[in-house]
Order: structure tokens, then sequence, then C-alpha cells
């Protein structure tokens, strides 16, 4: 048991980004946690943000545990107060990329007046809101977001409570980025916290996974597996969606995609301004003036802007080499016929994926190559058939 | 603890006509305190509002959270983001501290929270003053934890003892709580504010060693380990869960006693260092008065007028509450007839006094509900009841 750990210790892709010196973590078989923690990671790598300076906030629960993973700065702190931490964080060296990563119960629950508060102040944090319609950690009990009729433990009869949506709850509080997947759109959801890291303002994802544990087996809904056929089954996927009609009833429809995108000032911004107009341009916050953080600001983002570029380039030559067909006869070709399957599947997926993002042309380059070459077009066609499966599973 | 002169761009020096909210503030800044989250309650609010009119100027950061819970919870963020920061409230609002006062003292943050203190229970007198949360300061967060608390019994004190509090906090990596009290937080006196360079401060001290060795903890009961600051690229980890000295969770009794006994010790065990008292004529006392804060200026009055009758009466006034000067006491307590203990509540840090006294002498406990100071002739008369 324990060969097997070191082995994945070692061969895991996230080693980087996770810490390998607390594995294995505590989640259950079928949970949704650990995989959003996985988008979380590729999107921290594909974001090209200084992971030095990203922060990772947690507030109690399951979902709590997450910040105990990740190999940043990470703070697990107390019962629903992960946002106020992290909005002490985000104040006090505004520098810093700030994530909280918890539950609904956490976020929703007991720390639902930080969560509104932080919204309509658009404080610059991205939150990720692990949505499983149950305290995993205390054994199962309903939470604000549980549907109706579900069994909890302390809903034996089922639920009778009135639901929150989230992302409406968000709009109203003035998020000004919302954004809804399930666990099994993985892809979309690394896509969306990638453009959260990005961005300045309040930025809120929740991520409806399934509690195999306590909310599914109460519910006689399967496993987890079963439960990602219903999302796929159920997931509408609808950019820009009323956040009114985003309602999710028990097995019922999920409506899921980027809901709001806009701009406005974050709070920082606007305590700038006004102290700008007070004190005049002498203004200083911990003894920076604003043009000499605006400078900070845009020297990292050209930053960030140099590393996507250089892991874009390193995509499409891996593209290219992907395509390549092996020498016949050669020791190299012999070697790379050997890789197993999934290492292959995995190359081929980080392929597809910066340079779908990028623009579609990589991907339709290595597609048209591959019928004319024997070796490699497996690779391809499967790289091909990732980037499209993702949306593809959401046009229900 | 190494101190350095204050930032003057925080110290407003010269003499002033101020309250003792104000001082707090003005104290908090001159410390170096450049972040402060808070949340309005009577009759603290003053101090808010001050941080807030100086924020910009100084360089500083306020915001009003949703309530008191965030406001302290954000103080944790900011100072793990390498900000000195502050809070303030009263009764109510420190009752909604006290969950992450207990993070806090788990995860050896520095922060200063002064508590004006009014009277309870609940909404209890919100503009009335009171001593009535000494042992809520002590014991408020659940589990065994130690912090530091210090008393003013003026506007001046107030400025000076935030000043201490903010270096206690820094050096020892705790809570420091300032327990004044509506009257004098409402009281205008004069308040001096010496030039910046006669403000001795300890600056924060952040990890900048090799990555490997990094530790956000040291379990050797003692002060002085150095922060680890986020974004400074050594990929830290804090929780509330019992921990190891990496700060990752470990959930066994052993290691719970090893951080519980060090949290306990780095303050109880360098108490002598911490403990300031201010005493009067204490050698020869047939009777002893202590007091703290407010009370003891009424005392003050008492005191005098048994000494023109004759009775040798001394004064002991606690500037710091916790850790509590048990040594002295049970000293005091060999070489005199009596103690007496006014203070603004039901009888709180007359409990210490004699749990110390241990029966050596008598202890008259002088307790007054809140809503009002002392008349000096009660402490008075319990001063000639001792001499019976």
């Amino acid at each position: 048991m324990s060969t097997d750990i070191e082995k994945f210790k070692a061969g895991s892709p996230m080693a980087d980004t996770l810490r390998m010196d607390r594995m294995p973590h505590i989640w259950c078989p079928g949970c949704g946690i650990g995989s959003e923690v996985n988008s979380f990671a590729e999107a921290v790598k594909r974001s090209g943000i200084d992971p030095k300076k990203l922060v990772v906030v947690s507030g109690i629960g399951c979902t709590g545990r997450v910040a105990g993973y990740v190999n940043f700065d990470s703070m697990h702190t107390t019962h629903g107060r992960a946002i106020p931490v992290a909005t002490g964080i985000k104040l006090a060296n505004p520098e810093l990329t700030v994530v909280v990563f918890s539950g609904e119960g956490d976020l929703a629950g007991i720390g639902g007046n930080h969560l509104i508060h932080a919204a309509r102040r658009n404080m610059d944090l991205v939150v990720i809101c692990n949505n499983n319609f149950t305290y995993g950690m205390t054994g199962g009990q309903v939470t604000p977001t549980t549907p109706g009729s579900a069994i909890a433990s302390t809903t034996p009869y089922g639920n009778y409570e009135y639901p929150f949506s989230l992302p409406f709850l968000m709009d109203a509080a003035g998020a000004t980025y919302i954004a809804r997947w399930t666990s099994m759109h993985s892809r979309n959801v690394t896509q969306s916290i990638e453009e959260a890291l990005l961005r300045k303002g309040f930025s809120f994802i929740e991520v409806i996974s399934p509690c195999p544990t306590l909310y599914l087996r109460r519910n006689r809904l399967g496993d987890g597996v079963d439960q990602l056929q219903n999302y796929q089954d159920n997931s509408i996927l609808k950019h820009g969606a009323d956040t009114r009609e985003t309602n999710i009833d028990f097995q019922g429809k999920i409506v899921v995609g980027k809901f709001v995108e806009k701009n406005k000032p974050t709070y920082l911004e606007a305590v700038d301004k006004c102290c700008v107009k007070l004190v005049g341009d002498d203004y200083q916050l911990y003894g920076k003036t604003i043009p000499e953080r605006e400078a900070e600001e845009k020297a990292e983002k050209e930053k960030i802007a140099a590393r996507r570029a250089a892991m874009q380039a390193e995509a499409e030559a891996q593209a290219e080499a992907d395509a390549e067909p092996p020498k016949a006869g050669t020791k190299a070709a012999a070697k790379k016929a050997a890789v197993p399957k999934a290492a292959k599947k995995a190359s081929a997926k980080k392929a597809a994926a910066p340079a779908k993002k990028a623009s579609a042309k990589p991907v339709k380059k290595v597609a048209a190559k591959a019928p004319a070459k024997k070796a490699a077009p497996k690779a391809a066609v499967k790289a091909k058939a990732v980037a499209k499966a993702a949306p593809k599973k959401t046009r229900k | 603890m190494k101190t350095v002169a204050a930032d003057p761009k925080g110290v407003d020096s010269g003499p002033h006509f101020m309250d003792g909210d104000h001082a707090l503030a003005e104290g908090a800044l001159a410390a170096g305190c450049r972040f402060f989250a808070g949340y309005p309650i009577t009759p603290s609010t003053e101090a808010a509002e001050r941080f807030a009119e100086r924020a910009p100027e100084v360089g500083a950061l306020f915001i009003q959270m949703e309530d008191e819970l965030a406001s302290i919870a954000a103080l944790i963020g900011a100072a793990w983001a390498g900000q000195k920061c502050m809070t303030v409230t009263c009764g109510p609002g420190f009752s909604l501290m006290t969950e992450n006062l207990g993070l806090a003292c788990m995860t050896e943050t520095p922060m200063v929270i002064a508590n004006v203190q009014r009277g309870g229970p609940s909404t209890g007198l919100p503009t009335l003053t009171a001593q009535q949360d000494m042992m809520q300061a002590r014991y408020g967060p659940h589990g065994d934890n130690m912090i530091i608390a210090l008393c003013p019994d003026s506007p001046q004190e107030c400025f000076d003892l935030t000043i201490e509090a903010f270096n206690l906090s820094e050096f020892y990596r705790v809570p420091v709580i300032i327990l004044t009290d509506e009257t004098v937080g409402h009281m205008h006196e004069k308040v001096v504010i010496p030039p910046a360079d006669q403000i001795k401060v300890v600056p924060r001290n952040n990890y900048s060693g090799p990555k490997e060795d990094c530790r956000p903890y040291k379990f050797d009961s003692q002060g002085g380990h150095p922060m680890v600051r986020a974004g400074d690229g050594y990929n830290f980890h804090i929780t509330g869960l019992t921990h190891n000295e990496k700060g990752y969770p470990v959930m066994t009794a052993g290691q719970n006693k090893i951080v519980v006994t060090h949290l306990m010790e780095k303050i109880n065990g360098n108490a002598d260092q911490i403990i300031r008292l201010d005493e009067d004529q204490i050698d020869g006392a047939d009777v002893v008065v202590v007091s703290y804060g407010i009370t003891s200026r009424i005392a003050v009055k008492a005191i005098q007028d048994a000494r023109k009758e004759g009775i040798k009466v001394g004064s002991l006034r606690l500037i710091t509450i916790w850790p509590f000067c048990e040594k002295r006491i049970r000293e005091i307590s060999a070489k005199v007839k009596a103690i007496v203990v006014p203070e603004i509540n039901y009888g709180q840090m007359v409990l210490e006094v004699e749990r110390n006294a241990g029966g050596r002498c008598k202890v008259i406990s002088v307790n007054h509900c809140g809503g009002a100071v002392h008349d000096p002739q009660v402490i008075l008369d319990a001063i000639r009841k001792a001499m019976l």
C-alpha cells in the first residue's frame, strides 16, 4: 500500500502544486472535491500567475481541507470565516491573489453573511464553492442548498426548506463573475478558475459535486459515477443565463455556464479613488503610491503574459512532436510504442487544452495531419475528441 | 525584545486633548499598525472613527466589516500577510470575536483587540461603564489558551499601553487585549504623544531563511519566533487544528499536549517579563487596595482619606491583568492584614486575588455592578472594615 502511495506521489503531474507530504487525502472515493482541486491546480498552472503570490484559504468541512493539500501559502480557518480572512490577506497585501476554496455549508450557511458582503464590496477574491448539498464532515446534514425533498440526517423525512440558488444570491449581492459547473465539467471548471485568477473583482464559481458517502447513499442515488451520469443527462449549458432561473430541484435540471462577467471597481480601487481625491497624488497605501503600485501590477501582468506565451509555445511544440510518426526500427519508436495508454492520453490532453484556448488552429493542424500519418493519429484523434467532448456534453 | 524607533508617519507628536478611544487609535498608528478592521459598537466606535479618519494620510487601511466575527478574521488574514493590525469592540462584539480569538491564539497570530467595556450581560448598558469582561478576556475562547491583557486608567495610558500591547503581541505572537472601559474611553484628558524617535516599537519579524527550514511555529514555550509572511514563497500552512511545527494537522493527544503547553507557557512562563504593576507604599502597609482601570483612580481618593485617618494603606494597580500577578499577591498576602479589591463587576479579579492570597490575609471584595464608577466612600468603608 505504502509503495503505491510513493509511486503516486512521484508520478503525479500535480506534484509541484499539491502537498505530496500530506497524501493520501481524506476524501472518499467518488467525491467531487478531488477533481475540483485537480482543476484548480491545472488552472493555476495555465493561468501563468506566480504561485508564490497565491494564497488559498478554506473554512471547515470536507472542502475546508483543500487548503491543507495545495502547495501554496494556505490557511485552514474557522467555520464560515474563510472569506473575511481572505479579505484581510488581500487588503493587507494587494499584490497577492487570494482564493477561497470551501463548501456550501461553510460559505453559504455559517459564512453566508461574509459571502454576500464580499460580493457587495467587489472584493478581489476568487471563491470556489463545492456544492454537494450536504455537510459531509459531520455526517450528512441538510445545507442551505439541499434540494427540496432530499433526505439528510437532520431531515430524515425529506427536506422541507427552500434552498438557495447560489448564482442568484451572488448576482443579487453584486458578484462580478459567476459561473456554475458540475464536477463532471472538469475542463470548464479549470477554464472558469483560470479566468477568475486573471481578472479583478469578486469571482464566484460553484461546482455541483457528488457526496457518495452521505448524500447519494441516503437518497439511494448510487455512487459517484451514477451521479456524474445524472449531471451529464441533466446539465443545461446556458452562458449568460438569467440567474433567477438557476434553481436546482431534486435530481432535476442543472443550469450550468458562465452567467455573469462584468467589470466594476474593486474595493481597493474604490479606496484608492477616494483617498487620492483626499490626499492628492502623494497618497500611499503601505508606503506605495498608486502609480508605483500600478507599475508593479503592469510588470506582473507582463510576466504572466510571458509565462502564458511560453506555455503555449511549448504546447504547440508538443502537439507537433506528438503528430510526428515514429521512425520504424529505432529505439525511440519502440520506447514510444511502449508508453502506457494513460500517459499518452495525458500528454494529448495537455497539448490539446492550451491550444484550444488560444485558437482552434493548432488542434485543426493536428487533426489534419493525423490521417496521413499512421503511428501518431491515435493520440491526435484523442486530443481532438477531448477538446470537443466537454462542450458537447453540456449542450444537452 | 528588539525595538526600533516608530515610523514618524503614524505619530502625531505633541500635546493633545483627546478621549481614550481616540488615544487607542493614535497608539496603534504610532506602533506601526496599518490595518484596522472593525464594526461599530458603543462605547468603542470613536477609536474606529479616528483610525478611519487618519488612515489615508498615514497610508493605512481601514475597513468596516459586516460584523465582529469578520473583523477579527480579517485581522488574522492581514497579520499573516505582513501587517500589524487592530480592532476595537466591547462586550457583545467581544463575545463574537472569541471564536477567532481562539484561532488567533492557536495560530499564534499577533494582533491587538481593545475592549472598551460597557455594562452587561447581553446588550446591557450600552453607554455606561463596567469592568465585567475581565474573565471573558481570559477564558472567552473554548479550550485552553492564554492571552495578554492590559488595563489603562487614562487616555494617556490608552496611548502608551496600545504601543506596549503591539510590542508584546509581536514578540510573543499572541493576541493582546486592552481592557479599558466606557469611562476611560469617553473621558477627555491631556495626552502627550512623544516624538517618533522616542517611541520604541517591536517591528514585525518575518522569517527569511531557507525554505526547507521554514516552520511557522516553534513549540519551546518562548516568544521571539518569526512569522512567515504570505507571498514570500515559503508555501506555509496554518490551521486551527492541533498541528506540528510545520503547521500540518497532527490530531493526537500527545501533540495536543505539546501545543497547549507551549501556548500556555510562552505567556505564563514569561509572566515576570510581561507583568507591569504600579505600586505605592506597600511596604509596611496593613491594607493593600488592588485595583485596575478607572476604579484605581477612584480608589486613590479612598486611600488618601484612609491615610489621613492613620491607616497604613498601600496600593497595587494592575496594569497587566493577564497573566495575573500571582507571585506578587502571594508576597503581599503574607505581610498585610487585608487586601481590598474594588471593581465594577460582581467580583471577578477578586477571585484571582483570593486564590493567590490562599487564606494568608483577609480579601474584601468591593464589587459594584455596571453603570457607574464607585463612590470612594464605599472603598474607604471597606478599608476601615479591613482594620477591624
